[in-house]
């Protein structure tokens, strides 16, 4: 390694003892974690402060006069700003806490497409999109007579903004988007998207699911409207994710889930909505996952972006590198923004079986369709094989990757 | 290949590596599966990977041909069809397929049903012959 690999080399590997999974051995070797795209790895202090809800202030929050409950209240409202500023918003109430990025896309296909669209409006969505920015808009314009429009790609996974430019038009109402393409890895120019829709009039949906883990991402900057992210890609608790829209917006939306803690007032008569943000959140949050979540933004935000990108960067160009040499390696999306995923397949060698003979290395990577499949169609293939890479990742697990790829070739050669 | 010899081979396999390299050798010699019966009615469902599985009787003896598009399936398949072809369904119903399988240390094979759906065919062939 040349001397300024050393460095990161060295960062990388303080920044691994944070993340007690990686440790695991796997059939009796050292884990290779390439499936981050899918579930990043939980540093120590997400896990201490989940613990540390669950040892000193597990109670519900809100609806308490005690002294556990105002505990409680106070670390889950804490993360409301937090989550606010991580992604360049300055009004707090403009966060809700939802499942993940999955129930956030429902949440705004629901108020934005369900509750809000006609016969002849438009919804425009890409064909690199993850199932859950694709079936939630395509169901609110079956229910509601509107139409789904796709915009394609080229053979690299660049999105088509040509295309776009002619698909986004008067009808259109909501452009849903993936900053980053989570099959393919493709940034996609979103700021330039959301300015086409804006002419129109339509609002701007964002899917971050893959892009927070990579890059500071600014609501400001990137012009959208609503925007969705998944704690458990961003080193959080599974079962936690964010959904930031602008004030208008959400005041706009009618209730995705009614119940407990959304409510003003209730009489057998009629019930009145509570203010943004609690209007969203019904029922008893996801407490100590909301709070792991603050941990997990404080966690990538003390590490430095400059330096988690330095690392990444160097590991996942030295990983395209020495994938692409590999001459049985087809990769499937190669756009010159592609981050953090390489997707790829072996000719004659079925991805499930390259998935288990990698795992009987330790390796880990992910196979399938992707939950991508107007993607996979485009490529022409019902699957690939997807290494994921995060900051925690090293130059040496690039080589057992590569390693493992030239043993199953010849095992089918 | 029958069963006695495959059982002799995973004898000499040392760790779940070389079984599963194996598993890849033998799903290669699969008989060939008639392609007109790769058909949605023949497909066991419950696995990551696309498994089609047809069935003949004749006399009192059963035959079974499958396929799948992933080798290692394949070998999996080619286990189980020399466990229950040319079988009556009395016997195939009696057959211990999951005991074979913890013989050759695929037991693990079993657990992980889900990924290879190893449970769902041995329950369709089951059914075939609990039918037949």
């Amino acid at each position: 390694m040349t001397s300024p690999n050393a460095e990161l080399t060295a960062w990388i590997a303080e920044v691994r003892k944070q993340f007690p999974a990686l440790d695991v051995q796997v059939n009796g070797k050292a884990l290779v974690y390439l499936d981050s795209a899918a579930s990043a790895q939980t540093p120590m202090p997400v896990i201490e402060a989940m613990d540390d809800y669950y040892r000193s202030k597990r109670s519900n929050i809100h609806r308490g006069v005690h002294f556990l409950s105002q505990e409680a209240s106070e670390a889950y409202e804490a993360v409301r700003p937090q989550a606010a500023s991580f992604l360049g918003a300055s009004d707090p109430d403009e966060i809700v806490f939802v499942r993940g990025t999955t129930e956030g896309l429902n949440l705004l296909a629901y108020g934005l497409g369900e509750r809000a669209l006609q016969p002849g409006d438009e919804v425009v969505v890409s064909e690199m999109e993850h199932h859950a920015n694709f079936v939630p808009w395509q169901r609110a314009c079956h229910l509601t007579g509107a139409t789904l429009r796709v915009i394609g790609m080229d053979d690299r996974g660049v999105l088509d903004l040509e295309r776009a430019a002619e698909v986004i038009g008067p009808r259109t109402k909501v452009v849903a988007l993936s900053h980053v393409s989570n099959a393919l890895g493709t940034v996609n120019p979103v700021a330039e998207v959301a300015r086409l829709a804006h002419e129109h009039g339509a609002v701007v949906v964002v899917d971050a699911a893959q892009s927070v883990p990579h890059m500071p991402v600014d609501v400001t900057e990137l012009g959208c409207d609503a925007l969705v992210f998944s704690g458990h890609k961003l080193f959080g608790p599974t079962g936690i994710g964010v959904l930031w829209a602008r004030r208008e917006l959400l005041e706009a939306m009618p209730p995705y889930q009614v119940g407990g803690g959304m409510i003003q007032e209730v009489t057998a008569e009629k019930t009145t909505w509570a203010d943004l943000p609690m209007k969203f959140e019904a029922g008893t949050p996801a407490i100590a996952e909301v709070i792991g979540l603050g941990a997990a933004m404080k966690f990538v935000l003390d590490l430095g972006w400059e330096n988690i990108q330095a690392a990444e960067h160097a590991v996942f160009a030295y990983a395209k590198e020495q994938l692409d040499a590999l001459p049985f390696v087809k990769a499937i999306g190669s756009a010159p923004s592609q981050i953090g995923v390489y997707s790829f397949e072996i000719e004659g060698v079925p991805a499930y079986d390259l998935g288990t003979m990698l795992d009987q290395r330790g390796v880990a990577v992910r196979t399938g369709h992707h939950c991508a499949q107007p993607t996979m169609r485009r490529f022409g293939v019902d699957a690939t094989t997807r290494a994921s890479f995060a900051f925690y990742n090293t130059f040496e697990e690039v080589d057992a990757l590569v390693a493992g790829l030239k043993r199953v070739h010849r095992l089918f050669g | 290949m029958d069963l006695k010899e495959i059982e002799e081979n995973f004898e000499f396999l040392e760790d779940s590596e070389e079984r599963f390299e194996y598993l890849i050798e033998l799903g290669k010699g699969l008989d060939d599966f008639p392609d007109d019966q790769r058909t949605d009615d023949n497909r066991v469902y419950g696995c990551q990977s696309k498994v089609w599985l047809i069935s003949e009787q004749a006399g009192d003896r059963m035959t079974f041909q499958a396929d799948s598009d992933a080798f290692i399936v394949r070998g999996l398949l080619r286990i189980l069809l020399a466990l229950y072809n040319d079988r009556t369904p009395q016997q195939v119903g009696e057959a211990d397929a999951e005991g074979l399988f913890e013989r050759l240390g695929l037991e693990a094979q079993l657990t992980q049903g889900r990924r290879n759906g190893l449970h769902s065919m041995i329950k369709r062939i089951r059914q075939i012959a609990a039918e037949a």
